[in-house]
């Protein structure tokens, strides 16, 4: 037999997903495989398509509102953040700032809690089961807070075009302090328990390394693209909200490998507390919404803006025809490009360590179908 | 064996000891089940199983029944008979080692002289269990772990032998009962720690338990080979993994540990089987422990260890041993 025909014989295809473990969701991957060694992976997406787009465009804008919350679901005020951005940006809304100032304690707030969330299970794709629930811990304490002054715990509909629906009170504030105290003392415990695990660090050391050339031409925004050595963060270069008025860092990483993208964003989860603890300090007062009018008249001609999210960078990009209804509405989500390097970067790698390049990207799915 | 000739005559005799261990390997899986979940629980800072029973401590039992109650799917065009015969290859061949352990200086099934290989011998069986089932379940997941379950117990059942060998020149028996004899004055834990060392950790291994479980990682296969086993096939698994730890701990109780000895107690020959249930249950608590606490290796990084780290090691210390007994 020839060694090409043997060679064929030895490979065939697995399905990973969309009822797999470590897939985080409805994603398929299809990996064609030699033994352990994955040839080539192929992310096949669609399974949870909602059709989010094209509901914005066929109802006035302020009816999309909820619809921002589900796209990703673990990190939603930072896309309510964005899309309340544009309309105010299109239609000319002034937001007092008192209201800005919310947006940014309550959108980082939600960063901390989708980071924590990300580290529970980026831990237990490399089957430390232990980490998850730590984390969830103080996610819950997060949410309770959220939960307070927005309503729900998860799918937030909290900011309005002009403002926020509701102002916070002082019981907010002293969760919120009490709640930086208690994440910092908890650090020392992820410290000990992950950071400093050999285990882990083999498993993520040196494991889909990305670099900063091949970061840039898939369009990887966020954590990922930061963790290449990127210092690119549209909370700083593209400045939105009154993030210019806060002293943070950008954390970058040093060669983009998993431990990379691991430490970019537990540094991360510091700095937002850094700009929380900040805006609680200078909180203005004052109103938290504007007159609006009732009827918000998207002009004609197009607008777009950009916020960073959890996951990296999130844009909105409208077309408006003088009525209140979009007539074009397109979100750009930082998932999808970042998923697109895993054909280039899972070729000839092992299974477990695709999962972990999987588990460091901190892909949310109904995000990238939206 | 003078000793228990008040006793029946041999045949029977054995038959009692087989209905006693299987129900003993029973009320282990029930109790090891229970502690893994409660003190994976608080380990994880919640309280774990608590609704059934006082602390949830019928949860397991309940489970049981739910397990037995299912129904047994055999998927679409599997090889029948070897999907069968798996879970069954699984669990008969971890009932038999508990014959020759000796849980105290009288209690004892029957003393082999050539114990140690026979338990060895049969904890090599589980391994068939798992290619067996791996295969037979024509599932591309099931097949990868029963492939990794194979080259994992060849690399690491090397280092176990060794570490027990270390044992074996200094007592010049297989005996399992003289082993523990020739510890009366000093356990062989304070001679021999390298071989201890490497043999917990091979055991670990040679247990398919985290952070070497890797012929059932859960984020990487699923399940690994009992993907497809529902009902009591996955039970039968499940019991003859607990067991089987129960076997590794006892033989590191009996090889390293000292095994019935320990202070004193009134009729010593029986109730010495206290002080090695501690002892055993010891080494499971830290088993337990260390899964809930580390990452799961990478298969390549597992099979380097073995090869590269713990034969050498078991070897040099084997070699020291030998120098030193000869002496």
């Amino acid at each position: 037999m020839l060694e090409s025909e043997y060679q064929e014989q030895n490979r065939f295809f697995l399905n990973m997903g969309p009822q797999h473990p470590s897939t985080h969701g409805v994603l398929l991957i299809v990996l064609e495989m030699e033994g352990e060694y994955v040839l080539d992976p192929q992310p096949v997406l669609g399974f949870i398509h909602r059709m989010h787009e094209k509901m914005g465009e066929s109802r006035p804008c302020q009816s999309f509102m909820p619809n921002t919350a589900r796209m990703d679901y673990v990190c939603a005020l930072p896309y309510n953040h964005g899309y309340v951005s544009l309309i105010e940006r299109k239609a000319g809304i002034e937001v007092p700032k008192r209201a800005e100032y919310i947006r940014v304690i309550t959108s980082e707030l939600n960063r901390v809690a989708s980071h924590l969330l990300w580290l529970g299970a980026y831990l237990l794709d490399l089957g430390a089961f232990t980490p998850i629930l730590y984390g969830f811990d103080d996610r819950e304490h997060i949410l309770d807070i959220l939960e307070s002054i927005t309503g729900s715990r998860l799918t937030y509909c909290y900011y309005r075009f002009g403002g926020v629906y509701q102002d916070i009170d002082d019981k907010f504030i002293e969760a919120t302090r009490a709640f930086i105290k208690r994440l910092r003392k908890r650090y020392v415990i992820y410290e000990k328990l992950v950071t400093k695990n050999i285990i882990f660090i083999k498993r993520a050391e040196n494991i889909g390394i990305v670099s900063p050339d091949m970061a840039l031409r898939y369009g990887m925004t966020g954590p990922n693209l930061r963790g290449s050595g990127i210092a690119y963060d549209v909370r700083k270069n593209e400045p939105y909200s009154v993030y210019p008025e806060f002293d943070f860092e950008i954390p970058v990483g040093e060669q983009g490998d998993c431990l990379d993208r691991y430490m970019v964003r537990v540094k991360e989860i510091e700095q937002s507390l850094r700009i929380i603890e900040q805006a609680l300090d200078r909180l203005p007062d004052g109103p938290v919404r504007s007159k609006v009018p009732k009827n918000i008249k998207l002009t004609p001609g197009d607008c777009n803006f950009a916020v960073e999210a959890a996951r990296g960078e999130l844009s909105y990009y409208l077309v408006g025809d003088g009525t209140s209804t979009p007539y074009r509405l397109k979100v750009r989500v930082p998932s999808y490009s970042n998923l697109s390097c895993l054909p280039e970067l899972g070729r000839g790698i092992l299974l477990p360590d695709l999962v972990s390049i999987l588990g460091s990207f901190d892909l949310v799915i109904p995000e990238i179908d939206r | 064996m003078e000793t228990i000739s008040i006793l029946p005559p041999e045949l029977i005799r054995m038959v009692i000891a087989a209905v006693i261990i299987i129900s003993f390997l029973f009320l282990n899986a029930i109790m090891m089940g229970y502690a893994e979940r409660k003190i994976a629980g608080h380990v994880q800072r919640r309280p774990g199983p608590m609704e059934v029973g006082s602390h949830g401590i019928l949860q397991m039992i309940i489970d049981g029944v739910k397990l037995v109650g299912k129904e047994l799917l055999i998927p679409f065009n599997v090889d029948r008979t070897l999907f069968r015969v798996a879970p069954l290859l699984s669990f008969t061949p971890v009932i038999l080692p508990l014959l020759v352990i000796p849980f105290s200086e009288k209690l004892q099934a029957r003393d082999l002289n050539l114990g140690l290989i026979f338990i060895v011998t049969m904890g090599s069986v589980n391994v068939m269990a798992l290619l067996v089932g791996g295969w037979g379940s024509n599932n591309k997941y099931s097949m990868f772990g029963a492939m990794r379950a194979v080259a994992q117990a060849i690399a690491y059942e090397i280092p176990i032998l060794l570490s027990m060998l270390a044992v074996i020149f200094m007592c010049n028996t297989f005996s399992l009962k003289e082993i523990v004899g020739a510890q009366q004055n000093i356990w062989f834990v304070f001679l021999q720690p390298v071989a201890f060392l490497i043999y917990v950790v091979a055991g670990l291994a040679e247990t398919n338990r985290a952070p070497f479980d890797l012929p059932e990682a859960e984020s990487e296969l699923t399940a690994g080979f009992h993907t497809e086993y529902s009902g009591m096939g996955f039970s039968l698994f499940f019991l003859g993994e607990y067991t089987n730890m129960f076997i590794v701990a006892s033989v590191a109780t009996v090889l390293f540990l000292g095994g019935w000895h320990g202070p004193h107690l009134p009729y010593g020959e029986y109730l010495g089987v206290v002080w090695f249930f501690l002892k055993v249950y010891l080494l499971l608590f830290l088993m337990i422990m260390v899964r809930w606490t580390y990452p799961r290796v990478r298969f390549d990084q597992l099979l380097n260890f073995a090869w590269k780290y713990l034969v050498p090691f078991s070897l040099v210390n084997l070699l020291i041993t030998a120098v030193v007994v000869k002496l």
